[in-house]
Parts: C-alpha cells; sequence; structure tokens
C-alpha cells in the first residue's frame, strides 16, 4: 500500500495553500508577457508538478472565488491580477 | 427629459412599417440618461461611420469570468451616459417560457440599475441587458441571483445552452429539449462561469430536423430529434389531404429528398430505410404523418460563423442516442470531445475548426467514436474513411 500522504489517488498529494501560492507566483511571472489561459495553468502546474488537474483547478477556483485573481477578456478569456487600485 | 441630442439620421429609421430600435430608445431615454447618450453617440457614428465603443478588458463579478461583456465609450466626455455600457446576459429559461411576473421583475431590476434596454433574446440565447456602469455590476448580480436568475457564457467559455420549445408547445419533439437544456445547463455550470477552453463551445437542442433553433449552423454541438423505426402513417388522412385538394405526387412525393416515397392515389408507401428523417413530409401532413415511436437524437458538432476562417455547418458524429436522463452517455462523449479540443486545440480555434486542421480520422479515433458511413460533411464529398497502418494487412 501507498501511504495516503504522500501520494493521493491520482497523483502526487500537494497542500492547497501551496498550490495557490505555485499557481499566483505563476500568473505573477506571466503579467506584461504572455497571458494565460485557465488551460495553459492546468496544463502547466500539473505536468510540473505531478499534481492532478482537478486539483489544480479547485485552487486555482479559490484563487478566483477570493479576488485574488481575475478573469480577463481581450479576444479570449486570460487569468491575470487584478489591477491595483 | 427633454431628447438631448439632435438626431437626424436615426430619425430616419423610425419611418416606414418596421419595428424601430430608435423608436424604444427614444421611448427608453424619457427616463433614462444611459438610453439619451446612447441615441447621441449612435448618431455620431451613422454621421462619422466609425465606431465608438471600445471592449473588451477587465470588467465581471467576482468568480465569474463570463456574463458580463466590457463596453466602455471613446467619447466619454461628448456622452458621460455611455462612458460605460457593459451588457450583461443572463441565463434565460429552457425555451423561453416566463410568467409574465418574471419579465417584469427583470425589466424592474435592470431600470434600477442599468439603462433599462434590454434585447429579448441575444443570438446566443440569453437575456440581454444593455447598458451600465461598472460600479453597478456586482449589485445587479447580487439583486438577480437572490431572485433565482443566473449570468450566461462569454468568452471562452460554454455559451448558455438554449433549445426549441420542445414537448411544451411542439408535438413533433423527439426528445425533451428543454429537460435536456436544463439538465446540461445544471452540469456543465463550472464550464459555463469560469472560461476553461481555446474558445466558445454552444450547445444547442432542436426536437426534430425542422431545426426552429437553427442548431446546425450555430452551435459547436447541435442536438437534433430523430427516430429510428418507421414514420407513423395514417392512410385515411393521407386521403383526406388528397381529397381536399393537395397534390400528394408534387407536394409530398416529389419533394422528398431521398425519393423514398410513392402514391398509388390511394396508399402512400415509405421505403423508411431511405427515408434521411428531414421532416418534410411530417411538416407538410401533420395529421397523416407523425415521427417514429423510437426516439433519440442525432448528435452532430462543428458549426460556426465565421472569425477565424470560415462558416462551418455541423455534421453527424452519432447518428443516434438515446436522449434520456441522466444523458451520461452524451456527457461522457461531451467530454471526451472537449479533452481532445483542451489537447490540441489553439488560442481561438473553434472545435469544428480544430477538426478540420487535424481531420476527422484523428478526431473519432482520439474521441473514440466509430466511423460511420453517415458521417458525411456535406454532400458530394466522400465519407472520412481512411486506412492506418494497422489496418491494413501485408
Ligand atoms: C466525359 C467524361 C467525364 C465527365 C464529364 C466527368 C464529370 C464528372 C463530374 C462533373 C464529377 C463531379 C461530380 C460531383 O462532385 O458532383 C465527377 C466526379 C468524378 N469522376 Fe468523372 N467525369 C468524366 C470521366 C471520368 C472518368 C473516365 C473517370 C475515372 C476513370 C472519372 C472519375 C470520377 C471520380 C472518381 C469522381 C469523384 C466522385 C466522387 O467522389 O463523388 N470520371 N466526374
Ligand atoms: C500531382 C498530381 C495530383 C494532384 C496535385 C492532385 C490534387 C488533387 C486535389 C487537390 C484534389 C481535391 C481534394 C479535395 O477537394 O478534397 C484531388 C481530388 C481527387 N484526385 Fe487528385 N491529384 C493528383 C493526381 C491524381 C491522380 C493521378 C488521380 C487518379 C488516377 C487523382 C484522382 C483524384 C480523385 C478521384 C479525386 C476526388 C477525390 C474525392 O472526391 O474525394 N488525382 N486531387
Ligand atoms: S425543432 Fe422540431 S420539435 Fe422543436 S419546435 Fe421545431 S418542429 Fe417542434
Ligand atoms: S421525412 Fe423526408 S426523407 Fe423521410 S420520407 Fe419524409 S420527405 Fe422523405
Amino acid at each position: 500500500m501507498i501511504c495516503p500522504l504522500i501520494i493521493s489517488e491520482r497523483g502526487v498529494y500537494m497542500d492547497k495553500e501551496e498550490l495557490k501560492k505555485i499557481i499566483y507566483e505563476m500568473v505573477e511571472k506571466s503579467m506584461g508577457k504572455k497571458k494565460l489561459k485557465q488551460s495553459d495553468i492546468l496544463k502547466k502546474v500539473s505536468a510540473e508538478h505531478g499534481v492532478d488537474k482537478s486539483e489544480v483547478k479547485a485552487a486555482l477556483r479559490e484563487l478566483l472565488d477570493s479576488g485574488q485573481l481575475i478573469f480577463t477578456y481581450f479576444g479570449g478569456s486570460y487569468v491575470e491580477i487584478p489591477p491595483k487600485e | 427629459m427633454g431628447q438631448k441630442h439632435q438626431t437626424p439620421l436615426l430619425d430616419e429609421l423610425e419611418k416606414g412599417a418596421f419595428p424601430s430600435f430608435v423608436k424604444e430608445i427614444k421611448r427608453a431615454a424619457e427616463h433614462s440618461e444611459y438610453a439619451q447618450d446612447l441615441l447621441g453617440q449612435l448618431e455620431l457614428s451613422y454621421k462619422e461611420k466609425v465606431t465608438h465603443w471600445k471592449h473588451g478588458g477587465i470588467v465581471g463579478v467576482r468568480g465569474y469570468g463570463a456574463g458580463v461583456i466590457g463596453r466602455y465609450s471613446d467619447v466619454p466626455d461628448k456622452f458621460p451616459g455611455v462612458a460605460h455600457f457593459h451588457t450583461i446576459r443572463v441565463n434565460q429559461p429552457a425555451g423561453f417560457f416566463y410568467t409574465s411576473a418574471a419579465l417584469r421583475e427583470i425589466c424592474d431590476i435592470w431600470d434600477k440599475y442599468g439603462s433599462g434596454l434590454t434585447n429579448m433574446h441575444g443570438s446566443t440565447g440569453d437575456i440581454i441587458l444593455l447598458g451600465t456602469r461598472t460600479e453597478n455590476l456586482e449589485p445587479v448580480f447580487a439583486e438577480l441571483s437572490s431572485r433565482g436568475w443566473d449570468l450566461g457564457g462569454s468568452g471562452s467559455a460554454v455559451r448558455t445552452p438554449s433549445c426549441c420549445v420542445g414537448p411544451g408547445r411542439c408535438e413533433w419533439a423527439c426528445y425533451d429539449t428543454l429537460e435536456l437544456t436544463y439538465q446540461i445547463t445544471q452540469r456543465f455550470q463550472d464550464e459555463l462561469h469560469r472560461p476553461m477552453f481555446p474558445y466558445k463551445f454552444k450547445f444547442k437542442m432542436a426536437g426534430c430536423a425542422v431545426d426552429c433553433i437553427a442548431s446546425i449552423a450555430r452551435a459547436d454541438m447541435s442536438i437534433i430529434g430523430t427516430w429510428k423505426d418507421d414514420i407513423q402513417i395514417d392512410q385515411d388522412e393521407v386521403r383526406n389531404y388528397a381529397n381536399s385538394g393537395m397534390d400528394i405526387q408534387a407536394e409530398i412525393v416529389d419533394m422528398c429528398p431521398t425519393g423514398c416515397m410513392s402514391w398509388d392515389g390511394n396508399e402512400l408507401t415509405i421505403n423508411n430505410e431511405d427515408c434521411n428523417r428531414c421532416m418534410h413530409c411530417i411538416a407538410k401532413m401533420t395529421k397523416a404523418l407523425r415521427p417514429g415511436k423510437e426516439r433519440g437524437a442525432t448528435i452532430l458538432l462543428g458549426s460556426k460563423a465565421p472569425i477565424v476562417t470560415g462558416a462551418l455547418m455541423s455534421w453527424v458524429i452519432v447518428p443516434f442516442m438515446k436522449m434520456e436522463p441522466p444523458y451520461e452517455e452524451l456527457y461522457d462523449l461531451v467530454e471526451r470531445i472537449w479533452e481532445f479540443w483542451d489537447e490540441h486545440g489553439k488560442n481561438r480555434e473553434r472545435i469544428g475548426e480544430l477538426i478540420e486542421r487535424m481531420g476527422f480520422p484523428t478526431f473519432i479515433k482520439e474521441v473514440g467514436l466509430e466511423p460511420h458511413p453517415v458521417m458525411v460533411k456535406e454532400p458530394r464529398r466522400d465519407p472520412f474513411f481512411f486506412w492506418s497502418e494497422e489496418d491494413i494487412e501485408k
């Protein structure tokens, strides 16, 4: 048996807060360069950290719901950091 | 409130026999500053032949990435009333059935927070609320949702699913379009509100091939009712039509696109194997003919208007699927299609365009569909049959 603390059913287990930090930093780095779509983030984080996409999505969802990240629209929909007031 | 701007060009559009949007905007302008300045800006655009709208950007309600479409005036000093003029899409009920109380509620909310101007319904199917300011978005959303309304789709998301009136009013419906539309909307809430695709994705449900919702030309996935067994014929009623002056040979038999009918002056015969369920004969002889009893839907994929590339019509990917709750077979197919799109789609590439680019054989293989002779893209083009290395016995 595999220890459930280390490996979840679908891949590497990662704390949600930690995932949120990784996502936020990825979006932060992209600002002013190539805009990221939601699917870019899911693919990248999942590939780089071995976490299932559904977990990345859940973490991203919290960032969007809390307003730390927002959706923007420029011909397509992107995820970005909200502008400072 | 008198009219603030002179609008000689727009006034022309009030003349003539047809309903006029100018007349309606003027009515709204009696109590709305948005509508006043909308008239002014529109007149300027007609005069200069350029638009004065800027669009896109960062407007929305928290947590959602869809449902609000940002619009700003590029001449806000002249027309402060339309400096912000954002559109809100509200998810319409399946089949567009309302109580008058519900319609009043929407209008009252919109008079309170926006221009009072609406478009019932937009080409997506949504209730379109035209024109409000950024600071009103959260309050209007809060009020709408507290009364059970929700925003619709926009951007790179599932668009608000819509359907024909189906069994609500129509005896030809081969499946319950209203129920399926409601269930798809519930099932894909996340995909509707939080854009996650390369581009938009539209579902449209038509109960039969008459296709009152024009799904075949307007939906990435068109779900069109059909039947498997034989058209039900009441020969007495056929004779009644003939006796009351219908030329059955010319109007029915000769118009059948598959040439599968015959009429000997007494009995109408249909070779159901060749019938393509086009609905022509049934729609003409409503009392004599009805769809068969073994009903379901054909699933088609890929139509779109020209943006990145030219217009496409949907084509068949599943000839027949039972359309009854819980619809798991359908959801499963949709999710496989989205995975394929997510994997290979370029930014702003619709599913139909992706299939054109990658090839239909690749698509059906990756999505796990069986090739079938009815997967014809358009008449006079070969079905998509191809052989791969593994298929060839050496
Ligand atoms: C006077 C001689 C011919 C004429 C006027 C002619 C005309 C045509 C036309 C108009 C089409 C297009 C049909 C459509 O797409 O609606 C066609 C298709 C075709 N023709 Fe001919 N043709 C002739 C001779 C031949 C010959 C000699 C061959 C083969 C040896 C041939 C093979 C084909 C094939 C394979 C197609 C494509 C059918 C399809 O994929 O639907 N044709 N021909
Ligand atoms: C350098 C040589 C050739 C070129 C560049 C060429 C090019 C093409 C092109 C562009 C099409 C249209 C495809 C489409 O619209 O989907 C086509 C169709 C066709 N070609 Fe050729 N072709 C060549 C040689 C041949 C030869 C030698 C034959 C037969 C002996 C042939 C038979 C056909 C047939 C039957 C079609 C119609 C296929 C269909 O309707 O699906 N071609 N060809
Ligand atoms: S598409 Fe068919 S079932 Fe739906 S309303 Fe039109 S005729 Fe009736
Ligand atoms: S439904 Fe269309 S194809 Fe079938 S018999 Fe009637 S007219 Fe012919």
